[in-house]
């Protein structure tokens, strides 16, 4: 028996003025999948994971996470999602601890102390839970990033180009850690125009092109390649 | 029940990184006292100019002074995109403006009764007789002000020259509650208390409970991209 989506898009559509970003999105997506959105920067990639967020709301079509439509229900839809950005989301001036503490309040998660202290041992930054996070480096940042958006033990994780700035060992790291969630059971969304990290740790690849999902890739890592490569000289070609 | 306590975590949040930062706080507090100081070495009021001239000079002094803060209050959520991580939460969006509204209430209470107490000292005001009326008064005035500002900051966050385009829609929409403001204050400056007072703080009432209830419900809309 296959299992209920986790995620459905049906005819999503979206405008910013007259320019069109998304056109006419369908996508399913089945619990333990991680699905990397591929494509050049402005492709619409982004405005996808944030009409999932409902961070914004598409002008037409419907949009299910775990069965509830987030458009009558947003915040129903989003107990069910973290998100990580290239940007962290958090507050320089408090400690690791005291954002957090601060989202488990807004999640309303009544053992936030235990769960804190889990997240931060997992991401190992147990010792500077203390600290103010301005003197954290950018992976510390991000690390704390990621205990944020799992804190509430989330369906889903959304990740918009969160290997940006990252080194070596940081996204390492992160790739380890992305792996070990969908080992859960757990989905994840991401979306990178840097097709070594897609390739990395995603089983399915789709490429965003102009506010649509044109192609779905799919064999070897080379194949993959290859067929993003061709793609992406296909679409030089029409605009040339 | 869940909504205020989201609003008041958001609150706490602003109050927690404000006080550790001190950033509105410091500039809300010397423009204030700065302005105060030159209308004392410009005047050098009797008790007849302070009554004329007092209720106006305070309230434009709050005001301005608020507007700094006012300015200050998405800034931080600028920084690291802190905003979208509030939109991500599982809450409602009304509960966002809510804590900001309320954090800005209290630092500019907070810079209110420290200017107030120097508006006493250097115009020779015997403050202590009104005391009770002028801190009712100075609660609505503010919390129209804070009500209106708040939705309004968050408006200007993304235009360009934020700064200056706050002023801009601010102060039109916040003249009614200044002309309540001065006019209740002016009231209680005389000896007895004006006719007007009661008329004028009802309509500052009136207008708080339409000025809170109105953003409350259209904020979902002003962060909705």
């Amino acid at each position: 028996m296959v299992d209920a989506p986790v995620v459905r898009l049906d005819k999503v559509e979206k405008w910013f003025g007259r320019t069109s970003a998304l056109q006419g999105v369908d996508l399913t997506v089945q619990p333990g999948e991680f699905l990397v959105f591929l494509g050049r920067n402005g492709a619409g990639k982004s405005t996808l994971l944030r009409v999932v967020a409902r961070l914004v709301r598409p002008n037409s079509g419907s949009v299910e996470i775990c069965g509830i439509d987030v458009l009558r229900h947003p915040e129903a839809g989003r107990e069910k999602l973290g998100f990580v950005a290239h940007t962290s989301f958090l507050y320089r001036n408090l400690t690791a601890f005291e954002n957090l503490r601060f989202f488990a309040r807004l999640y309303g998660l009544s053992d936030a102390e235990d769960r804190i202290h889990k997240v931060l041992c997992w991401v190992g930054l147990e010792n500077s839970a203390q600290r103010t996070i301005y003197g954290f480096s950018r992976g510390m940042q991000q690390r704390l990033s990621i205990a944020r958006a799992t804190l509430h033990d989330p369906q889903i994780l959304l990740l918009d180009e969160p290997f940006s700035g990252l080194d070596l060992e940081a996204s390492e790291l992160l790739g380890e850690w992305l792996e070990s969630f969908v080992a859960n059971g757990k989905t994840v969304l991401m979306a990178t125009h840097d097709l070594e990290q897609g390739l990395q740790s995603a089983r399915r690849w789709a490429f965003v092109d102009q506010g649509k999902i044109a192609d779905e890739l799919s064999g070897t890592d080379a194949d993959i390649r290859d067929q993003y490569k061709r793609f992406l000289k296909e679409k030089r070609r029409d605009v040339f | 029940m869940t909504f205020f306590k989201q609003a008041g975590a958001i609150f706490w949040k602003d109050v927690l990184t404000e006080f550790r930062t001190k950033d509105a706080l410091t500039s809300m507090l010397l423009f204030g006292l700065l302005v105060i100081l030159m209308f004392h070495f410009a005047f050098e009021p009797d008790s007849m100019e302070t009554e004329r001239f007092g209720p106006g000079l305070l309230w434009m002094t709050f005001l301005f002074a608020g507007l700094l803060g006012m300015n200050r209050a998405f800034a931080g959520e600028r920084e690291n995109d802190g905003l979208q991580g509030l939109k991500l939460a599982p809450i409602s969006w009304g509960a966002i403006y809510l804590g900001k509204m309320l954090a800005n209430l209290c630092f500019m209470l907070l810079v209110e009764a420290v200017i107030l107490f120097c508006f006493a000292l250097f115009f020779n005001f015997d403050l202590l007789p009104r005391l009770g009326w002028m801190c009712g008064i100075t609660l609505l005035g503010t919390l129209g002000f804070a009500s209106i500002g708040t939705i309004l900051a968050a408006v200007s966050m993304n235009t360009r020259m934020s700064d200056v385009m706050l002023p801009i829609l601010l102060l039109p929409i916040a003249l009614p509650v200044v002309i309540g403001a001065v006019e209740s204050t002016a009231a209680i400056f005389t000896d007895p208390p004006g006719e007007a007072l009661g008329f004028w703080v009802k309509f500052l009432v009136a207008f708080n409970i339409i000025f809170i209830t109105l953003p409350l419900m259209v904020f979902e809309y002003v962060l909705e991209e």
